[in-house]
């Protein structure tokens, strides 16, 4: 395993990957091959590009949400570097909980559960004690302006700018060192969208890295340290 | 003397044979049920078939039978089967507890101390301790073998649970010599205390299920209970109209049609051997 | 990292010409959940049964690691052994409730059982504990002396867990905890099993057809067809990204709400 260089939070080395359409008789669909990058501490490198490109599939192969085709996607855990791309399931999870986490693009729904709950099982899978937990996330549900009022109701009906903030403090609640986001502010008005770029820029200064999809250009602009264009990789046509 | 239609306690002798080798396993093996070959017997099943084959195992023609149906010796049931060995056995008969070798009971102890040269013998209805709560045979062998026993405790849950206290009052379960878990047959739940270190043999039949259990001379037997709900003795408020008695069990008789009830030893031959002494006292 | 909780190793069973199980092997860690997917005849349910112990395999093995450390072949543990562990350490959710129940024996009885089992002879603190868990599993205080006769489906299997996880088991076999149930009991007592798997840091082997069950349960998952594990990975990777032509199909085959 070679090692990263300090400071080096994820090198991605010749990442490939292609989908096999079984469904569609074994169609083959080549999404990126020969994708390099690294993202460092202190930094967020965003990935650019069309849409369809395949932006959206390399994050996913970096927290293990999708198979890696070919290439290794290597994260400093510690004194540690794993390959997402080669690790067992155990090793993708324990990662996820203390050293990768992610913001999606939606909040994926589950019934009965609150808001304040979500967030805080959150902070506790990361290491808080319940308390701690909790507090937590009544903090950064505060910081993202979500009214007081929702944190103890499921977030089923809320509205979708509401939802993706209680998925975006879900991403926060922990202390993991690199983070991945997918368009986590897409649903945002401005003003909520000016709380994660703040919380970005407090992480960064601590310390975090960042991986990130941002299709609005303003955000991009406050948040990006490096753009790493996708479609130089991409086997995909433009969509 | 007539000639004998029967063989001697009406059983042919590889069948007292058998029934002897139950008794000496179950013997061997405090509380356990062992199964047995069970008999067509001159009565019906539920009508003491266990308990009449077991005594027909072990009775010679020397023994003196007493037998007593729910305490007394006068009731059918027991007026019956002493009748019954009087004419296959030709046996001295009697009601006096003292004087018997072999005590056939249904559902009562003799409030009378018994010695080391007596056998109580139990008529059993039902010998599965466990079976209300598990149907299945096949299960409640396990579970003896296992010694798992926490249903037991379940029923006893379930009565405190219900009524407070536990309201067995009669077939109360107990554990044999720390292992097994045997019903004592019908008996009230005041006798239970007598099993415990008794210097007579015990043993239990039950014909229709076809089973032999026995507690040997001073074994010890512990009724089920909980820590904090300790197993009681069974407390009369009243004493026995007829002979004052005040430590034994009382039945409970009816005796207008306004309510009005009277409590009288169910022991019968324990009540007349009070009532004779009380006269003997008065008449000195 | 330490040994897996459960190891199976090559297990087989075989109905005749029907190979029910082939050769299927995986580990479980402590505190991890495992759903094992598949349709009718897949051989999960037959694969279940086998790794708990209910069911004979005709070959292969599967090893647990005890509270005290050691790891015991299941096959090696005398009938007294098994059947204890099957009351202290493991616990099995039948989908049918009334199969893991009592059903004319009270729920406090039905949750005390466990607890009698292992020696508690306190009738207050059986009572207590009981009483606990109907209300970690939300079914009302007072019901605690109603025999399960009288609860509704969903009530029973939420009876069911709490019976099961008195004792603080550390591997709960399920198999298909929401069939039949109503969807929004379904929800409450996915959420309830949620909370519990997350809490107790149980390990759990969940049987399911239903992929939503699966993803919200599970941290891993096998896929299963005709008798054979097909695809397995994280639950997630599994339904969002699957490799194998079958799983493609059973994922896409899944209407959302």
């Amino acid at each position: 395993m070679s090692a990263l260089v300090p400071n080096e939070l994820l090198r991605v080395e010749s990442l490939a990957k292609t989908f096999t359409l079984h469904l569609h008789d074994g169609a083959l669909l080549s999404v990126v091959h020969g994708v390099s990058f690294s993202v460092m501490a202190g930094e967020c490198v965003v990935l650019g590009g069309p849409s369809g490109v395949g932006k959206s599939s390399i994050l996913k192969m970096v927290s293990g949400n999708y198979l890696a085709g070919e290439g290794r996607i290597l994260v400093a855990d510690g004194e540690r570097v794993v390959d997402v791309a080669r690790a067992a399931p155990r090793e993708i999870l324990d990662l996820r909980r203390r050293v990768v986490g992610s913001v999606s693009q939606f909040l994926r729904v589950i019934p009965r559960v609150a808001a304040l709950d979500i967030v805080a099982a959150a902070a506790q899978e990361a290491g808080l004690d319940r308390e701690g937990s909790r507090a937590r996330a009544a903090a950064l549900l505060a910081r993202l302006r979500l009214p007081e009022a929702l944190w103890r109701l499921p977030p089923a009906t809320f509205s979708g700018g509401e939802q993706q903030r209680v998925n975006v403090a879900r991403g926060f609640a922990g202390a993991h060192r690199l983070l991945v986001l997918d368009e986590p502010t897409a649903s945002l008005d401005a003003d909520n969208r000016e709380a994660v770029i703040e919380l970005i820029a407090e992480r960064k200064a601590e310390g975090a890295g960042f991986l990130a999809i941002f299709h609005d250009e303003d955000v991009r602009a406050r948040v990006a340290d490096r753009i790493v264009d996708v479609s130089r990789f991409s086997d995909r046509e433009a969509a | 003397m007539t000639a004998r239609p029967y063989n001697f306690a009406y059983l042919d002798e590889q069948t007292k044979r058998m029934i002897r080798r139950a008794i000496l396993k179950a013997i061997a093996i405090p509380g356990y049920q062992v199964p047995f070959a069970s008999r067509e017997m001159p009565m019906p099943y539920g009508w003491g078939t266990g308990g009449v084959q077991v005594t027909a195992a072990i009775i010679g023609p020397d023994d003196v039978l007493k037998v007593i149906d729910q305490g007394a010796d006068d009731t059918t049931n027991a007026v019956s089967i002493r009748a019954f060995f009087a004419k296959t056995a030709d046996v001295a008969t009697t009601t006096d507890t003292t004087q018997a070798t072999i005590i056939q009971t249904r559902h009562r102890v003799p409030e009378t101390p018994l010695s080391g040269e007596q056998i109580l013998v139990y008529q059993v209805p039902i010998p599965e301790p466990l079976r209300f709560l598990e149907p299945r045979e096949t299960e409640t062998r396990t579970m003896h073998a296992l010694a798992e026993y926490g249903v037991m405790h379940v029923k006893l849950y379930e009565d405190i649970a219900r009524h407070g206290h536990i309201a067995t009052t009669y077939a109360y379960p107990a554990r044999v010599a720390d292992r097994y878990i045997m019903d004592p047959s019908p008996i009230p739940k005041f006798d239970n205390p007598k099993l415990d270190d008794c210097p007579a043999l015990q043993l239990f039949g039950a014909g229709r299920e076809k089973r032999i259990y026995a507690i040997p001379p001073f074994t010890r037997v512990v009724s089920l209970d909980f820590e904090d709900h300790p197993f009681e003795r069974t407390k009369f408020d009243a004493a026995c109209e007829f002979c004052g008695a005040t430590d034994s069990f009382l039945d409970e008789v009816v005796i207008d049609d306004r309510g009005g009830r009277m409590f009288v030893c169910s022991d019968t031959d324990y009540c007349e051997k009070r009532r004779a002494a009380k006269t003997k006292d008065v008449a000195q | 990292m330490t040994a897996p909780l459960l190891s199976v190793r090559g297990l087989c069973k075989r109905y005749g010409a029907i190979d029910a199980c082939r050769d299927i092997s995986f580990a479980l860690e402590e505190g991890e959940a495992l759903a094992i997917v598949g349709e009718s005849g897949s051989g999960k349910t037959t694969l279940l049964n086998l790794v708990a112990g209910a069911l004979q395999a005709d070959s292969g093995e599967v090893v647990y690691r005890m509270r005290d450390g050691a790891a015991r072949a299941l096959s090696s543990l005398s009938e007294a052994e098994r059947r204890a562990l099957m009351r202290t350490d493991w616990g099995f959710v039948h989908q049918d409730a009334s199969r893991g129940l009592r059903m004319n024996v009270s729920a406090g009885g039905n949750i005390g059982e466990r607890l009698m089992a292992i020696g508690d002879r306190h009738y207050g603190r059986i009572r207590a504990a009981a009483l606990d868990w109907l209300a970690r599993v939300e079914i009302a205080a007072q019901r605690v002396d109603d025999p399960p006769s009288t609860y509704s489906g969903g009530m029973r299997q939420r009876l069911q867990i709490a019976r099961n996880l008195v004792t603080g088991p550390r591997l709960v076999f399920m198999d298909e905890p929401t069939g039949g149930l109503d969807v929004s009991v379904q929800a409450r007592l996915l959420d309830l099993l949620r909370g519990l798997i997350a809490d107790m840091g149980l390990a759990a082997i969940i049987v399911t057809h239903d992929l939503a069950v699966a993803r919200l349960l599970s941290h891993r998952m096998l896929v299963m067809k005709q008798g054979e594990v097909i695809e397995s990975g994280l639950t997630d990777r599994v339904l969002d990204d699957p490799q194998a032509p079958y799983t493609q199909l059973l994922v896409s085959s899944v209407l959302a709400a």
